[in-house]
């Protein structure tokens, strides 16, 4: 059952769910909401996890596209009260235990499953576990800004001055160097050429491919 | 399940689409758990291995100098995309098994990339014209994001099962689980059936 829906900026719909008989969730796991109407026809999305293990209710962060079919009725249309079929947690590999140390980078709204990860670390009291970087073109383009600046975190826009201070421009090697260890696990998720350009960065400054766990997605209308 | 309130369609539903998922028109998103590999189709080669009379290593020219041929239909990721009316070139993988000599009549197969991703299927899902060793999509050489230089190909079952940057072909007489299936997706995965989880 959807308890609230609250914006974050223009562009994103923050939804918190009641889930009947919920399995406990690791921070990078998903939930595929599915829609029927009354036609039978059905829509289902994968949406990732923004809500830490021990939060009561599961929370989903949803942008909303253009003409975006399910994204759009998730937005404007759903309401406190409302019943939604949700399947989850699901996914296995873009996981985050809460104990190696690890480094989240996301791009738009792939910092959401990392987002999970920086509430879990808090949540247990391992805050300096996780660095988190967050990048987008402009801060309309980025959820939970607010919570992500501080710490060893980074927000970077290409477009703009970053609330923090980073002045604008593509996330660098300049913004991950300072931030790597040997021993730790990366994760990166956001658009296919977020990941790509991202990954790319993390070779090249000598992280093995083997440490860096990738979670690409593509338009989901 | 319910009727969720408020929600109706938007799209005509187009009969190619298998329940659940939705059409990208010329879009191809790029699914990948993984680095992307940069592969030198010249140091790539295409092992068939396991209950086979010869394991059989095909280099990149090797291969080409097989008998060619193409698929052209619909794919579908388990993520709800679908890309309909596409096509793609390379070498079926009856005459990699047929060149092999399978030892099993019924078994399954282990496809493995250079990334170490593995995924398994059914024998029967990767014979009678049904699966690829695939090098080109719509013409072109296929890029390394989508799995060049060669990929395998099984259309109709869910995209995840055809491997990326593919490299050996392994026969057994019994089902193991590969890494999306060990991680909570489907052992078969035919998407007109919904068979996207363990337990669909």
């Amino acid at each position: 059952m959807v308890r609230s829906v609250g914006r974050d900026g223009p562009r994103f719909a923050v939804l918190r769910l009641e889930v009947d008989d919920r399995i406990a969730h690791l921070p990078g796991q998903h939930y595929v909401v599915r829609l029927r109407a009354e036609d039978g026809y059905t829509a289902s999305r994968s949406y990732s996890i923004a809500s830490a293990p021990g939060d009561d209710l599961v929370e989903i962060c949803v942008k909303q596209l253009a003409n975006g079919e399910v994204s759009e009725f998730l937005a404007d249309v759903v309401q406190p009260g409302d019943e939604l079929e949700v399947r989850g947690p699901l996914g296995g590999w873009f996981v985050w235990d809460g104990e190696s140390p690890a480094l989240a980078v996301g791009g738009g709204s792939g910092v959401v499953p990392l987002v999970a990860m920086l509430r879990y670390a808090r949540e247990t009291g391992h805050r300096d576990r996780i660095c988190l970087v967050a990048a987008a073109a402009t801060h309309d383009d980025l959820p939970y800004v607010d919570e992500i600046l501080g710490g060893c975190n980074v927000v970077a826009l290409s477009r703009a001055t970053a609330p923090g201070g980073r002045p604008a421009g593509r996330l660098s090697a300049d913004d991950l160097r300072p931030l790597l260890r040997p021993d730790q696990v990366v994760y990166v998720c956001g658009s296919a050429g977020f990941a790509e350009a991202t990954t790319r960065l993390l070779v090249d400054l000598g992280v093995a491919p083997t440490a860096i766990r990738v979670e690409r997605f593509g338009p989901s209308a | 399940m319910a009727v969720t309130r408020g929600f109706t369609r938007r799209r005509e539903r187009d009969d190619r689409l298998p329940p659940g998922q939705y059409d990208v028109g010329a879009d191809w998103p790029v699914l990948t758990a993984e680095v992307t590999p940069n592969v030198d189709p010249q140091r790539w080669t295409i092992s068939v291995d396991g209950l086979v009379a010869r394991p059989t290593t095909w280099t990149w020219d090797q291969a080409h100098a097989l008998p060619q041929s193409e698929y052209h239909g619909d794919i579908h990721c388990v993520t709800t995309w679908s890309k309909l009316g596409t096509w793609f070139g390379g070498v079926s993988v009856d005459v990699l098994l047929d060149a092999a000599g399978l030892l099993v009549d019924s078994g399954f197969v282990m496809a493995t990339s250079t990334t170490g991703y593995t995924t398994n299927l059914p024998l029967d899902d990767v014979r009678g014209g049904k699966a690829w060793i695939a090098w080109s999509h719509e013409g072109t050489p296929l890029t390394p994001d989508h799995g060049g230089p060669a990929r395998l190909l099984v259309p109709h079952l869910y995209f995840w099962k055809s491997a990326k940057w593919v490299i050996r072909l392994t026969v057994m007489d019994h089902d193991e689980q590969g890494f999306w299936e060990r991680n909570g997706y489907h052992d078969r995965g035919d998407p007109w059936l919904e068979q996207r989880y363990q337990g669909d």
